[in-house]
């Protein structure tokens, strides 16, 4: 028997010592003058050689560090090494022992900031493109029409409700349901998909894998209905009083935040939100053969360094315009993954760095005509870490510009909690939910996904609605929120 | 999908609708709204209720066909479907007893102050309605308005029936009395704008319901932000209703200009598809002797 079956990786097939440094394999992606023009997805996606040749390049440590980066645990050396032998059917069904959504982590995970970031093979060249392998996996499952279903218990007869079709509340639905309870997910758009469908483009995330996605929730018996706005359709208390022993609140970030600069009424000022809800859930970017209009004008201001503002830059250069990103600090400082700045720079969007917005400007009939910015410098740094943007007096200059899209983040939406009686919140109104099992303040009410954390990454969310999915069935069965294991583990961390 | 129970047309433009919803029906409360989608190529398009039946499990709603979205909908009777109906949405409106209120509905916001009407009769008010439409054919609701009310005005800017007035001098006039608590006024911006500034220098407060532009309609995306009292406020979530006195009414109405082109283009692309259709249905139609209804063909485009 070999060292790694030993060491509790008996499932992982041994490899081959001393192996040839091959450099990281490259994402195909379509050119960006092309991609520029058009909503098709820009990366395209790895090849059986290019996933083979990859997967090769992982070192199959024994104590692979990558695990750790990973918010859900996957086991990821045990994947790789399945594509690599040429077993991508093996690699999904290994994926899916504990990600629902790999089609959707394998392309929005920020990688190199988790799995990647600690890759050992990172310390030396590149680490290996687990992000990318993971897409592999899922992409050949769906071109070869084979769903993995994973078996599902026997009936509970115990019933939860979930608020939100976004990544936490597919994820938790889906694990209660292999739990064997019954499961219905409220969502209150027309479509389920939370973040998914409103906010992440098609060329990122294409639509089809998110329906997907969301059809695999229901095919393990999981209800979804749509057009329920929990808070107003129904609230939290009449679902505990009717019709579920347990609820799980995924109602994601919400309410956009402005500058509070004026002229942000103006008319062609958006939220982000709005701008990518438009284009991606309504699909204005195919009026009028959709009905929902979107104003894009010839000159674009995108406010903001995140990922939402670059998916907002992008979308309104692939609508025709002409597109600056205003920041105030420089491009290290940015939030949005390195991947999704160099693909907007490629794409030829405008960065305004060290640039903070002022005013906007309108003409007599209430439009944008400009954005008036402030240069900035760089100070000390503040209590982010990052060095903090002061301004440069007298150094105003206005851009002409027809749109201005605001993208500087949100602040919870007061909807739901407003109307659900003895739930705790923070001072901004997030949910507050215990650290370690989201039980919220209310019996029988978990919370997670940005409506306790804020704005965060799509596979917190899934984490969090891994957490909460656990946490609800000991509390179902009447067992304690934590074992004894778990207690000791969280006394002794740091 | 929510069937359509029933469609009565007022006039050439403004029809009402009854929809079968019994999750809203159970939860609306007089001042909120519904949003609608006719199709999944369609939009969201927000309506204030008109009325509802807790029993039947049903929203009425009153809908001017302006754009393609309602032009559409107008096409649609008892029979067919729509796609999807989200609510209720909104802060309800708060009805206390205060003694007598105005209620001034202008144009079709004569139907979502009929519930309000109705809810601050039951809470003991002395109700005095003005109903203001342009002529006398875009009026209705009369007989229900009178039903729950204490005192019925009528105008119509050309006389043709009831009083020949804008809604803003009866107004004027019963302000002038002093025996006024509160009013309520929903219709055109224009309207809403100039009945806040009659009540204003009589210090009596004024609701106004907001028809901004909205998406989602639950505080996600702000399109439909206005500003009250010099505050930036989002209509679907903390209104519809605000204090007349305090609302940027030129705001509003710019905002609600935003798409004027696009709306245009839009209506063109689905007259000119809905006649086609029509062409080629009433053609089919007519070689296999079949009938086939205007309304059941705009149906199908």
């Amino acid at each position: 028997m070999s060292e790694a079956t030993k060491t509790g990786h008996g499932n992982r097939p041994q490899r081959q010592p001393k192996r040839p440094k091959l450099p990281r394999t490259a994402m195909p992606c379509q050119p960006a003058e092309r991609r520029a023009t058009n909503f098709e997805e820009v990366t395209t996606g790895y090849d059986d050689e290019m996933a083979v040749i990859e997967a090769s390049r992982c070192l199959l440590c024994k104590k692979p560090k990558c695990v750790d980066g990973c918010p859900v645990g996957i086991d990821i050396p045990a994947f790789v090494r399945l594509i690599e032998v040429g077993d991508p059917a093996g690699a999904i069904v290994k994926l899916k022992e504990t990600t629902s959504f790999p089609a959707v982590c394998g392309r929005v995970c920020p990688q190199e900031e988790q799995c990647e970031a600690l890759c050992v093979l990172g310390n030396k060249q590149e680490p290996v493109a687990i992000g990318r392998l993971e897409r592999y996996a899922s992409d050949w499952e769906t071109a070869h029409g084979a769903s993995v279903r994973p078996r599902t218990a026997p009936k509970q007869g115990k019933s939860v409700g979930v608020v939100g079709s976004g990544p936490a509340g597919l994820t938790c639905a889906g694990e209660l349901a292999k739990m064997g309870y019954d499961v219905t997910i409220y969502e209150a758009l027309h479509k389920p998909g939370g973040v998914l469908v409103y906010g992440i483009p098609e060329f990122r995330l294409p639509q089809a894998i998110v329906a997907r996605e969301c059809e695999y929730v229901e095919s393990l018996g999981v209800q979804i209905k749509t057009d329920y706005v929990i808070g107003r359709t129904l609230t939290v208390d009449q679902m505990l009083a009717d019709c579920h022993d347990a609820i799980f609140l995924a109602n994601g970030a919400g309410l956009p935040s402005f500058m509070d600069i004026p002229g942000e009424n103006l008319n062609g000022v958006y939220s982000a939100n709005e701008f990518l809800t438009r284009s991606n859930l309504m699909k204005a970017y195919r009026f009028p053969e959709y009905d929902t209009p979107i104003a894009v004008g010839r000159r674009v201001a995108v406010i903001g360094g995140g990922n939402v503002a670059m998916d907002s830059a992008r979308t309104a250069l692939r609508l025709g315009a002409e597109v600056h990103l205003i920041y105030r600090r420089t491009r290290d400082e940015m939030p949005a993954r390195s991947e999704e700045i160099d693909h907007a720079l490629e794409e030829g969007i405008v960065f305004d760095l060290l640039s903070n917005p002022t005013q906007i400007i309108g003409d007599a009939d209430g439009w944008v005509n400009a954005i008036e910015v402030i240069d900035m410098e760089l100070g000390e740094p503040d209590a982010s870490g990052r060095r903090r943007p002061v301004p440069l007096e007298g150094s105003e200059r206005r851009i002409p510009v027809d749109v201005v899209i605001v993208s500087v983040g949100t602040n919870a939406n007061p909807l739901l909690t407003r109307n659900t009686t003895g739930l705790d919140l923070t001072n901004r109104g997030n949910i507050i939910a215990d650290e370690h099992t989201l039980a919220t303040s209310k019996e029988g009410v978990f919370a997670g996904g940005d409506i306790v954390t804020g704005a965060a990454t799509v596979i917190l969310a899934m984490g969090a609605g891994k957490t909460g999915a656990r946490s609800i069935d000991r509390f179902l069965q009447g067992r304690p929120l934590l074992t004894d294991q778990e207690e000791e583990a969280i006394a002794a961390a740091p | 999908m929510y069937k359509i129970l029933g469609r009565v047309d007022y006039s050439a433009d403004v029809f009402m609708q009854v929809i079968e919803a019994p999750a809203v029906a159970a939860a609306c409360q007089p001042g909120q709204f519904i949003i609608l989608m006719i199709h999944q190529e369609g939009e969201r398009i927000p309506l204030t209720i008109a009325d509802y039946d807790r029993e039947s499990g049903t929203i009425t709603i009153v809908v001017q066909a302006v754009g393609t979205s309602t032009r559409h909908l107008q096409t649609l009777g008892k029979g067919d479907s729509i796609s999807n109906f989200i609510g209720p949405l909104g802060m309800p409106s708060e009805i206390e007893n205060v003694g007598t209120v105005v209620c001034a509905g202008g144009g079709v916001g004569m139907a979502p102050i009929y519930p309000i009407a109705r809810a601050l009769k039951e809470a003991g008010n002395k109700v005095i309605a003005i109903m203001a439409a342009r002529n006398e054919s875009l009026l209705f609701w009369e007989d229900k308005m009178r039903e729950v009310s204490d005192e019925l005005i009528v105008t119509t800017d050309n006389g043709s029936r009831g009083r020949k007035s804008l809604v803003t001098e009866p107004l004027k006039e019963l302000c002038e009395t002093g025996d006024v608590n509160l009013v309520y006024a929903i219709g055109p911006g224009v309207m809403m704008k100039f009945c806040a500034r009659t009540t204003e220098p009589y210090g009596i407060k004024t609701f106004v319901s907001l028809n901004s532009i909205m998406v989602d309609g639950t505080g996600m995306c702000g399109g439909c932000r206005v500003s009250v009292g010099g505050e930036t406020r989002f209509v679907c979530v903390d209104g519809p209703e605000f204090d007349g006195h305090q609302v940027d009414f030129d705001l509003l109405m710019s905002r609600q200009r935003q798409y004027r082109s696009q709306e245009k283009e839009s209506l063109d692309t689905y007259l000119s598809k809905a006649a086609v259709t029509k062409v080629a249905l009433a053609n089919s139609a007519a070689s296999n002797a079949a009938a086939c209804s205007a309304a059941a063909v705009a149906a199908h485009v």
